[in-house]
This record gives C-alpha cells, structure tokens and sequence, in this order.
C-alpha cells in the first residue's frame, strides 16, 4: 500500500464524515468523533507499514510528488498532529456546547482529516502550483475551525481577522510565485533552482519574487513582521484549532518554506546570500517580537500564541543555517527536528489549557492559581511542559535548541545568536511564571480528569522526556544521506 | 552498569516515590544514607579501580552519535571527593527536615541532590550541565514558595538569583559550545570529557583563544559561584531560602562552577589562567569576594547575611588556589571546597533551628545561649570556627594548602600579581575572625536577654549536625585521607607548566 492511497483515503473519510452528519440526524457527536479518531489512528497504523518508497507511487502521481525523508517526516507529523487535535476536540466538548449549541460539532472532526490530506500532498509537492492549492486547502478549512465557536465574539473576531490576514497573503504568496514564475520560466522547484543558477537570470527580479514568497509563507508560519495577527486569532479560536494552527499550520507552512528556500539556496544560485540574510534577519525579529511581548502576558493562551511566534524564529534560524550538514543534519532536517520537539510539547500545554476550561476555569494565569494543589500530576505535568518550551536540558525543547544554536555558532552567525539567547533567557521568565502561580495560590475544589486524559498527559510527557534524553530515534529518523551531506 | 549511575539514580527514584505517596522522610533519609555508604565504598576501592588519568568506574551510553553525546559517568579524585560532599550534605540536610514540613521539602532536596550528584559525577560536557541546570529549578521555587520572608520579598529574591544564574548558565552555555566548536576535529562534534582531554593534550589551542575562552567561562562559572562582581543573588538568596535548600545550594552545588573550572576549564585550556590579562582580571575579581565582602561581611547585623555573605566571600580563597594553577594550590581548593561545604552546611542548618526557635537572628537581640543550649553552641562553634580557618578543621588545611601553593615558595620565586595578591588575601583570615568571632560572642555569651530560650536538639536531630561537625575535624586532622584521591591533579599541573 503506497502513502498516497492513505491521502486520499482521509479525503474519502473527511468528505464522507461530513455527509454523515448532514444526511443522518441520528448520529450521535460520540459517533462522529470515534469515527473520525478511528480513522485517523488507522491512517496512522497503515502509514507506518506503508510502502514509503517513491517506485511505489502511482504513475499518475510521479510528475508532482516526491518522497524523500523529508517529505515522510512531515507526513507522519501531519498525522500525528491531526491525531491530537481530534482528541483535543474531544476534551473540548463543554467549550464547543456553549458557543455552538445544539451542534455535533462535525466540521470539527472532518475539515482537521481534510486538512491531514493537505498537509501531507504539501510535503511531497515538487513545484509551486501543488503547493498553492495545498495551501489553499489548509488554509479554506481552517477560516472555518477558526471561526467556528460562533457564538463566541473572540471566536468571531478571530474568525474576520485571519480571513482577511489569509486572504491578503494568498494574494501576497501568488503575486510572488508569478514573479518566481516569470524569472525562472518554471514551476518545479528543480527548475527555479536550476534557473536561478543561470548568472544570466535577473537578479532583482528574482529577488523580488523570493521576498514576496517569503513574506506569504511568512503570514502562514507566523513569522515577523507578519505575525500581528497571531495573538488575537490564537486566543479567539477553539483550543483544538489553536494547537492545529499552532503546530499543524505551522509545520505546514515550514516543509514549504524549506523546499522553496532549498530551490533558492541551491548551490550556484544568485541569490542565495541574500535569501539567507531575510531568513536570518527575520528569525532572530521573530524570536525578539515573540519573546519579548510574551513577558507581559497574563493570559497563558496568548502566552502560547507569542511562544510560538517566537519558536517559527527559531525554525527561521535553523533553515537560515541550511548549508551546514554537521551532526547528520543539514538546516532543514534541523528544523524538521526542532518541530517534532515542538509538537508534544505545544499539544501537551493545549491539552492542559482545555482540561482546566472543561473544568469551568479560564485561560488566565490566576486561573491557573493552586492547581499543584487542585490536580497535582495535572501541575507537574504542565511544569514538564513549560520547561520544555523554556527549553531546560533533558526535555525535548533544550534538544532542538541545540541543534539551532550549534548552527548558528558553527556559521558565526554572531548577531542572530545573540538575539536567540536573549530569546531563550526572556523564555526563562515567562514559562516559569505561569508553574509559579500553580504551586501557589489557594486550594479550590480537586480538580478531576479521567483516564483516558490522564493516558494521553503521560504520553506526552513521556514524549518530551525521551526525545530531551534520548534523541536519537528521532534524530535518526531526519538523517541526511552521507551522499547528499555536502550540498 | 556503573555503580555510580545507581548513585545518581536513587535521589531520583525517591522523589518519585516520595510523589507517589510513600513515606517521605523515611524515603528520603534512607537513599541519602544509602548513597553516603555506596560512595564511602567508591572511595575505598578508587584507589585499586583507577585507571591511568585518574578515572574510575566509568561507564558510558550513547545517547546521539553526531553531535557525539553519551551518558557517561566516571570519578576522579575531585569528582569523588564532591561526590561525598554531596552524600553528606543531603544527609544532614533531609535529616534535619522536621515531619510537619510538606513532602514537597523532600522532593526538591532530593532533585538538588540528584542534579549535583550527575553534574559531578557526569563524564560528558552536555549531561554535566544539564544535570545542573536540573538542580537549579527546585532551589528557585522552594525559595520563591517556602521562603522565610514575606510573599513579596521571597518572590524578588528568588527571580534575582534565577536571573542571575540563568543569564549566567547562558553565559557558561555560549563559552562549553565555543569549546566544544573549537575541539571538533573533521566533520564530528563529541561533548565527552575525555576525548576532548585528549585532544587539548595533542593540539592545545593558541594561547592568547585559551584565554579568551577561558574567560567567558570564568565569568559563566564564576556568575554560579557569586563571583565578585557577580554575587548580589547570593546573600540574600541564602538568608531566604528555606534550610534544606540554603544547606544543599550553598554547601554543594554551589562548588558545581568551581568544579567546572577544575575539571572542563584548566584541563582543556591550561594556558588559559595565565594569560596575563585573564590573570589580572581573576585576581582583581577575587580580591574583590575576599577584601570587599569580607568588609561588607563585617558590616552585617544579622547572622543569615553574615553568613551568606561569608560563604561569597570564601569562595575568593578557592578562585585564588585556580588562578594560581600549581598543584598544591588546586588540591587546597578541592579540600576546601569539601571543608567550606561541610561548615556552610552545619552552620545553615543551626542558624534555621535559630529562626524557628526567635524568630530573628539580629545579633543585637540575642545573647547567652550557651549557658541553655550547651550543645548546640558548640556545634556551631564548629562551623563557625571551621569558617575562620582553624587548625584541625578542615578549611584550615585548605587555606594552608592554597595560599602555599599559589605564593610558589622555592627560594627563588619574585613576588609577582600572584604574590601581591596571597599577601592581600591573607587578611581576610583576620576580617573572617572579626565577623564570626564577634557574632559569636553576641549569641552564645553573655546573658540571655529575656524571653530568648532554647534547648539542645534532641537526640536523633543531633546525629546529622554531629556527622558534619565530624567530618570537619576528621578531614581538619587527617587531611591526607581526600589528599590521596587527588594525585590526578599532578597532571593537570604538570600540562599547566608546560
């Protein structure tokens, strides 16, 4: 069985869910959300022991997709991620009653399978015209999930403004692959890098086509100066599509940054440098505005939201190294690393912000007060997941920092550095404070999660500890081919 | 498997057994002893188990082939020597927890312990960091939850010392990564000590990069240590912090930017130290913890700063004995890091019983303890006296030892920066006289002023204050028994002459 089959079988099962819910009154939100984890899970089982070879793709399929480690990765991660989020929905079921009442909630088990399908033909797409309507199908399901608890006037309010953010840098990213188009005389990616090779090729025009690329995706990774949108959106948005945007979309956005920033920075290319130089002077804004406002946030989900701006600079730095393969990782595998040590993490932090709304609290940090007393495994569990995202050593998020930060060393990248570490410092402050305020604070009513809750928390705890100890599975899994180690 | 990682896994295993709901003290107390007895063999049988270099029991996982990081862990002589600092301390300081304290006490001790025990006992640059790095968390939220000062005030002490110790441990990141960066040969990356000992003894770098370097980890690891000016978060991190966590950050893992220095820094970067303007610098620095603090020292009317400060302004002493780099000098400081240690340890531990019993430990307001409290007077007369550098107490021979080594006596040395500065340092014994013997007089002498009383502790709290007193006068009298383990030293010294 070949990982293609395995799209369209979620498109088939998204598409099927959706008539469910509208031709079969009788079918209960239980039903549809054992569907649809159901088939997640499975299209998670059949992905592992499909055929991941690229001989095993369909004829019809071989001219606009490929299957390099890359692209497996990041499939397997849409999956993953999809997974999580149905479950978050899951747990989400008092918020959703609330705003959408009445309602079974079934767009908010099918569109997240549909975007799944979106993401994984992303990671494959060889030029840009698949990477635009992969996009396009990403981004059109979630102005739906954004807007979706639509009783809520955040969810309202987030819902108007990344439809016009979204809108706007669609019209941004097509204006950019036009300019890309234009210069190069290509689609594919293996054409714009061979063009731009060319020392006859236009640089300037070239370099306008790039900016504009970047500056689409970077509406879509939220990366500054494109990420004023992301606090307001990231708060009004139901948890489960926070954490999609959060990691899905962004992931999303990163595997087609790296293929078009690969075809840019190919070897010979006119404007590498120069695409290098956005990349990094952008990470390192996107790490300051990210860490830097996150200081005076009280409000842990928009303190999520800030915490992952600044981890797409991050992500921005690690592919600003893309020529360096030391430590088996060339810039792109590094970033791919630093997202699946950013996926439990994130998941964990949004799981832990819905068990405590579904318990009637808040996303405020007083909320969040005497929680070591009210669930203590819940409060460990949360101070795993901060310090994580602080990146201390022996969790997961210290490991892809890391990797970031020997780049950048390695390159001498001074003054990207410099901005990183006062982003890690700043990081610090503002993750601890919250775990502060759950050891502290009055005891209220114990506060009870079930089983099954508690089984994912331990998973992604475990997660995060195994990955900050013991890496190497994860590490091995992005190797770079000795072959193609020295680009 | 080594016996070692059994060592730094059992503080582990009991906070999560203490977590799940077992009997905490009991938990708690007994993998402390436990850990004391495995490491008290450790010692006898280092001797026979050393390999050349000095390491012993070494053992090691790989955790990532490229970059090349394993969970290694192996004793030399100061790694061992912290080692048992480290078993003792924790001892005494669980011990002395009283049973109506939450369980939480335990467990952050027993996560200081557990950090230090793998930051000393580690072999590989990246696990001996991030086991510090572990340990730090618990002693920031034990002092900014059970602080003994109001909400407010424990809040700011404990951010300053988080400020201060996360921007230094970045400080400590940036200077590991350079030299790891600059070891590196070929396309691989390693962190292991070893290796990278290795390598600095077949290609050492250029003198004038081992200084530079070896300065951006001095102020790394000096920022951990409260080196001048870097030391405001001590004083009054330590005045706070609640006894166990005073007792086990001030006794041991404070020495962890020390060890540093000894173990990763001196070796890797021999010359470093001695570059003339990294010298100059250190020794100005040093001056400034023993000189200016001994007089800020002075200046206090409340015992937790004077010893607070205290404890800053010994750790001069021990900078003075790594700037000098010889031998002699550096086996002082290791023998008084374990001395410093030990006493700090003791006198944290009185000094909370002090708290409890008056609720203010002003000088002024206190007097005659002893006639009530004979046994308690003089167990503190043990540290205190320790701290001043007594004869017979183990700090003595430390002091000795450095101020011998760095001054380099063999009849034909100049009096040299290296020089001026012993005869400078020297007076810091007599402002460490001034201090303690004066705050000791005002407590324990003289007529109780009325309303303060107090009785000797009971028998079983006795036995871990006694434990630490022992150990001074043991290793004060016998100082050759941690001595012998530090002949690895030797080599250190001896590329540090070359």
């Amino acid at each position: 069985m070949s990982v293609f089959s395995i799209e369209i079988l979620l498109v088939v099962l998204g598409v099927g869910l959706l008539l469910l819910e509208a031709l079969v009154p009788s079918l209960t939100r239980r039903a549809l959300a054992s569907i649809s984890l159901g088939g997640a899970a499975l299209a998670l089982v059949l992905f592992f022991f499909a055929d991941k070879s690229a001989a095993a793709l369909p004829a019809f399929a071989q001219p606009f997709h490929q299957l390099d480690t890359l692209a497996v990765f990041y499939k397997g991660f849409a999956l993953v991620i999809t997974l999580a989020v149905l479950w978050l929905t899951v747990e989400s079921r008092a918020y959703l009653e609330r705003y959408t009442p009445g309602g079974r909630h079934g767009e908010m088990f099918s569109l997240p399978l549909i975007v799944c399908a979106g993401m994984m033909w992303m990671a494959s797409a060889k030029d840009l015209i698949t990477v635009f309507v992969c996009l396009e199908l990403v981004t059109v399901s979630f102005y739906v999930l954004v807007a979706f608890a639509r009783k809520s006037s955040f969810a309202l309010e987030a819902g108007v403004k990344y439809l016009i953010l979204g809108a706007l840098s669609t019209g941004v990213l097509v204006y950019g692959i036009a300019w890309t188009y234009g210069v190069t005389d290509s689609m594919s990616f293996e054409g714009i890098a061979e063009a731009l090779a060319a020392p006859a090729t236009a640089k300037n025009a070239a370099l306008l086509g790039a900016a504009f690329l970047l500056a689409g995706l970077g509406f879509k990774v939220a990366a500054a100066p494109f990420h004023i949108w992301v606090p307001d959106v990231y708060q009004g948005a139901p948890n489960p599509v926070t954490a999609f945007l959060s990691v899905g979309s962004k992931a999303a956005g990163f595997i087609v940054l790296t293929r078009v920033v690969d075809a840019f920075m190919a070897k010979g290319s006119v404007i590498a440098s120069e695409v290098q130089a956005l990349l990094l002077i952008g990470g390192a804004l996107t790490v300051l505005l990210g860490s830097l406002p996150a200081i005076f946030q009280t409000n842990l989900k928009r303190l999520l939201a800030y915490s992952s701006i600044s981890h797409a600079g991050y992500l921005l730095l690690a592919l600003g190294c893309a020529q360096t393969a030391r430590f088996d990782l060339d810039g792109s595998s590094v970033a791919a690393f630093y997202l699946g040590t950013y996926l439990p993490m994130t998941v964990l932090g949004f799981l832990i912000l819905t068990v405590v709304r579904q318990a009637g609290l808040g996303d405020d940090a007083q909320d969040f007060a005497g929680l070591a007393k009210k669930n203590p495994f819940l409060a460990f569990a949360a101070t795993l997941g901060f310090a994580s995202l602080a990146g201390i050593p022996l969790t997961a998020g210290f490991m892809g920092k890391l990797f970031v930060f020997l780049g950048l060393v390695e390159n001498a990248h001074w003054f990207a550095l410099s901005c990183a570490v006062i982003g890690a410092a700043a990081g610090f402050y503002y993750y601890l404070r919250p775990v502060l305020v759950m050891f502290t604070g009055e005891s209220g009513p114990a506060l009870k999660i079930a089983a099954p809750t508690r089984a994912v928390l331990v998973l992604l705890a475990g997660a995060i500890l195994v990955i900050g100890v013991f890496p190497k599975p994860l590490q091995g899994v992005l190797k770079v081919p000795v072959a193609s180690a020295t680009k | 498997m080594s016996i070692l990682e059994v060592v730094i896994l059992l503080p582990v295993l009991a906070v999560l057994a203490v977590w799940l709901g077992a009997p905490a003290r009991l938990v708690s107390v007994g993998s402390a002893l436990l850990n004391l007895v495995i490491l008290l063999g450790v010692a006898a049988k280092y001797k026979a188990a050393a390999a050349t270099g000095g390491l012993a029991f070494q053992h090691a996982r790989v955790v990532l082939e490229n970059p090349a990081i394993s969970f290694g862990v192996g004793v030399d002589g100061t790694a061992l020597i912290l080692g048992l600092l480290t078993a003792l301390v924790t001892l005494a300081a669980v011990w002395q927890i009283s049973d109506d304290r939450p369980p939480m006490y335990h467990i952050a001790s027993q996560l200081i312990a557990g950090g230090a025990f793998g930051a000393f006992l580690c072999t590989d640059v990246f696990f001996i960091y991030a086991f510090h790095e572990l340990a730090l968390i618990p002693t920031f939220l034990m002092i900014a939850l059970h602080g003994r000062a109001d909400d407010a005030t424990r809040k700011a002490v404990a951010w300053k010392a988080t400020i201060y110790l996360g921007a230094g441990s970045l400080v400590l990141l940036a200077g590991l990564g350079w030299l790891v960066l600059e070891f590196s040969g070929g396309s691989k990356l390693t962190f292991d000590l070893i290796a990278l000992r290795e390598m600095a003894q077949s290609s050492p770098l250029p003198v004038e990069k081992q200084g530079v370097i070896f300065f951006v980890l001095l102020i790394g690891f000096g920022t951990l240590v409260s080196l001048f000016p870097l030391h405001s978060w001590a004083a009054p991190a330590y005045a706070t912090a609640p006894v166990p966590v005073a007792m086990l950050h001030a006794g041991v893992l404070k020495k962890f930017g020390l060890y540093g220095l000894i173990r990763i820094a001196l070796p890797l970067l021999p010359q470093g130290p001695h570059v003339e303007w990294v010298q100059k610098a250190m020794l100005l620095m040093l001056l400034g913890n023993i000189i200016i603090i001994g007089l800020v020292t002075i200046a206090q009317k409340s015992l937790d700063r004077i010893l607070g400060n205290s404890s800053v302004m010994h750790m001069g002493y021990i900078f003075l004995g790594i700037a000098a780099g010889t031998e002699l000098a550096l086996q002082g400081a290791v023998l008084l890091m374990f001395g410093h240690g030990v006493a700090i340890a003791l006198l944290f531990a009185l000094t909370g019983r002090m708290r409890n019993q008056f609720g203010t430990l002003e000088v002024a307001k206190l007097g005659g303890l002893a006639s009530h409290a004979p046994v308690f007077s003089i167990l503190f007369a043990f540290g205190a006296f320790a701290s001043i550098g007594l004869p017979g107490l183990a700090n003595f021979a430390g002091e000795v030892l450095i101020f011998l080594g760095a001054f380099g006596y063999d009849g034909t040395a100049t009096v040299g920066p290296l020089q001026w500065t012993v005869i400078l340092a020297l007076w810091g014994v007599v402002m460490s006289a001034v201090y303690m013997l004066r705050a000791y007089r005002g407590i324990f002498q003289g007529t109780a002023a009325t309303g303060l009383f107090m009785n000797d502790p009971s028998f079983s709290q006795r036995v871990p204050l006694f434990l630490l007193a022992a150990a001074l006068l043991v290793v004060g009298c016998c100082p050759w028994l941690l001595l012998d383990f530090l002949k690895s030293l030797s080599t250190t010294a001896a590329v540090a002459a070359m």
